[in-house]
């Protein structure tokens, strides 16, 4: 596998998604899967970014196993979360809409 | 290795506690069983069930928690006119061979002169605990729970596995060791049941997940609480595959519902959403309702993994409580007994922090204090369901 940044996870080789262990800011540029990605936004630590291409309809892995479908086309080094992951079970609550504008808080 | 003691009870089970169980059988009791406790509060725990309608799970729960290993003596609070069956408690409590009291407000005098005899009851009864002799007791002996909560997306990549290797240690050693929450298992029931004992056990397992995406499904939302999402947690099945790595790698002896002591050491999964039509709402509230299951299966002590960082203990049982995130240890160091944020950033490995996840289980049942005992904590929460008995392909020989 091509290079990728020491601050993503691979949990997995079977997974098509990166965690990061750290917070890495916006505006840095990051290698991932051997892909120069300049970050839209901070990636907060905990949070997953695409490994590769993940077409929409396919499942998303983690632990080398499924935790959902991707609801929209993700590209390499987007971050993979609830504007284009779903669950297979049930869906998820957030207060992502009532806390809207707002940044992401810090874990 | 045993250098492990604990106080004797008559069912052969041993404590590493003891403590009075001040028990409050409606809500209208409860300020006078909070105000009894409250002198003593360090050695005098209040539990109870707020409910004024009858639930056969309640007063199994009771009477397994007020005849919990750690428990040596309770006192009864009853307002008088609910409807909890306090006659059976206290039978079963003094069948147990403990002191056991029971007031009974209405009958009593009301607040003031109910305060006044139970302190003075446990006052003579604290002391008398204190004085209870030790006999020894073996790692085997122990039965130790786990849960997660205020779970991040760092929970599943230290915490969780490292509680998973202490459950292996331990499981290895001979004790009991029991995991739970059906519904922060969905997404995992196949990689669990091809753990199982024996194929039938893994069918058992299976449909309490399938049960449990059934019942979350009416309620509509799932176990996942809006931070949970604010740390990287997308979806039910990536908090679950987080979740499922606090069990370890042991094979999974098998199946048990609240208040189902396990038969001998070996893991065991919790199935904690209730049998039968969806009633009484939420399977369980919060966090303190799963440990307060745990206990009433017997648990001396749960494993507490969090990334967002909860704060809370139990009444009865310690809680050793797991940092997952670095960060969030940093904050709440004061709170936390452990800091698996460490494997994160790379200065420990998950088998380093598995063995002092170990090494502090033996610590805390020897008499060590936890760190959310010597801040008071002893949080308590009962609330109503109802469960059929487990099937016989729950327990393989």
């Amino acid at each position: 596998m091509t290079t990728t940044d020491t601050r993503l996870l691979l949990l997995s080789d079977a997974d098509n998604v990166l965690v990061a262990r750290a917070t890495i800011e916006a505006g840095e540029t990051i290698v991932v899967s051997g892909t120069p990605i300049t970050l839209p936004a901070r990636v907060i630590m905990g949070h997953k970014l695409a490994r590769r291409t993940i077409p929409a309809g396919t499942p998303v892995h983690k632990y080398g196993a499924p935790i959902g479908t991707a609801t929209e086309d993700i590209a390499v080094g987007e971050h993979v979360h609830l504007h284009n992951l779903k669950s297979n079970y049930t869906a998820t609550h957030s207060l992502d809409a009532a806390r809207a504008g707002a940044e992401g808080q810090e874990p | 290795m045993s250098e492990l003691t604990g106080y004797l009870r008559t069912d052969g089970r041993k404590g590493i506690r003891n403590v009075v169980a001040v028990a409050y059988l409606v809500e209208c009791a409860h300020h006078v069983a909070r105000e009894i406790a409250w002198p003593h509060r360090d050695r005098a725990h209040v539990i109870g069930f707020p409910g004024c309608f009858p639930n056969a799970y309640a007063q199994q729960m009771m009477e397994r928690l007020c005849t919990h290993p750690n428990v040596g003596a309770v006192l009864l609070v009853s307002l008088g006119c609910e409807s909890f069956n306090r006659y059976a408690l206290e039978k079963v409590i003094r069948d147990s061979g403990r002191p056991v009291k029971s007031l009974v407000i209405q009958r009593d005098g009301g607040t003031r002169a109910t305060i006044r005899d139970g302190q003075a009851w446990i006052e003579s009864t604290v002391a008398a605990l204190a004085e209870a002799p030790r006999v020894p007791m073996d790692v085997s002996e122990l039965v130790v729970g786990t849960v997660c909560g205020g779970s991040d997306g760092t929970s599943g990549l230290s915490g969780n596995p490292a509680a998973g290797r202490a459950f292996d240690r331990l499981v290895e050693a001979g004790a009991a060791c029991i995991f739970e929450e059906t519904g922060e298992l969905i997404g995992c029931e196949e990689i669990m049941a091809a753990r199982a004992r024996t194929p039938e056990l893994g069918d058992e397992l299976r449909a309490a997940v399938a049960k449990a995406a059934r019942y979350y499904a009416t309620l509509g939302y799932g176990s996942f609480a809006a931070g949970n999402a604010d740390g990287g947690l997308t979806t039910i099945e990536e908090k679950s595959l987080g979740a499922y790595a606090k069990s370890g790698a042991s094979q999974i002896a098998g199946l048990i519902k609240p208040g189902d002591l396990p038969p001998r050491g070996g893991l065991y999964l919790m199935d904690v959403v209730p049998d039968g039509e969806v009633r009484f709402g939420f399977p369980n509230i919060s966090d303190n309702a799963e440990i307060v299951e745990m206990m009433a299966s017997g648990a001396h002590l749960s494993l507490f993994v969090t990334g967002r960082g909860s704060v809370v203990g139990s009444a009865l049982a310690p809680v050793i409580k797991i940092a997952a995130n670095p960060h969030m240890y940093e904050r709440l160091a004061e709170d936390m007994d452990v800091n698996a944020g460490r494997i994160i950033t790379g200065a420990a490995s998950l088998d380093e922090v598995g063995e002092e996840i170990y090494r502090l289980v033996l610590d805390v049942a020897a008499g060590a204090e936890t760190r959310s005992e010597a801040l008071g904590h002893a949080e308590f929460i009962l609330t109503y369901k109802s469960f059929e008995p487990i099937g016989p392909a729950c327990l393989p020989a």
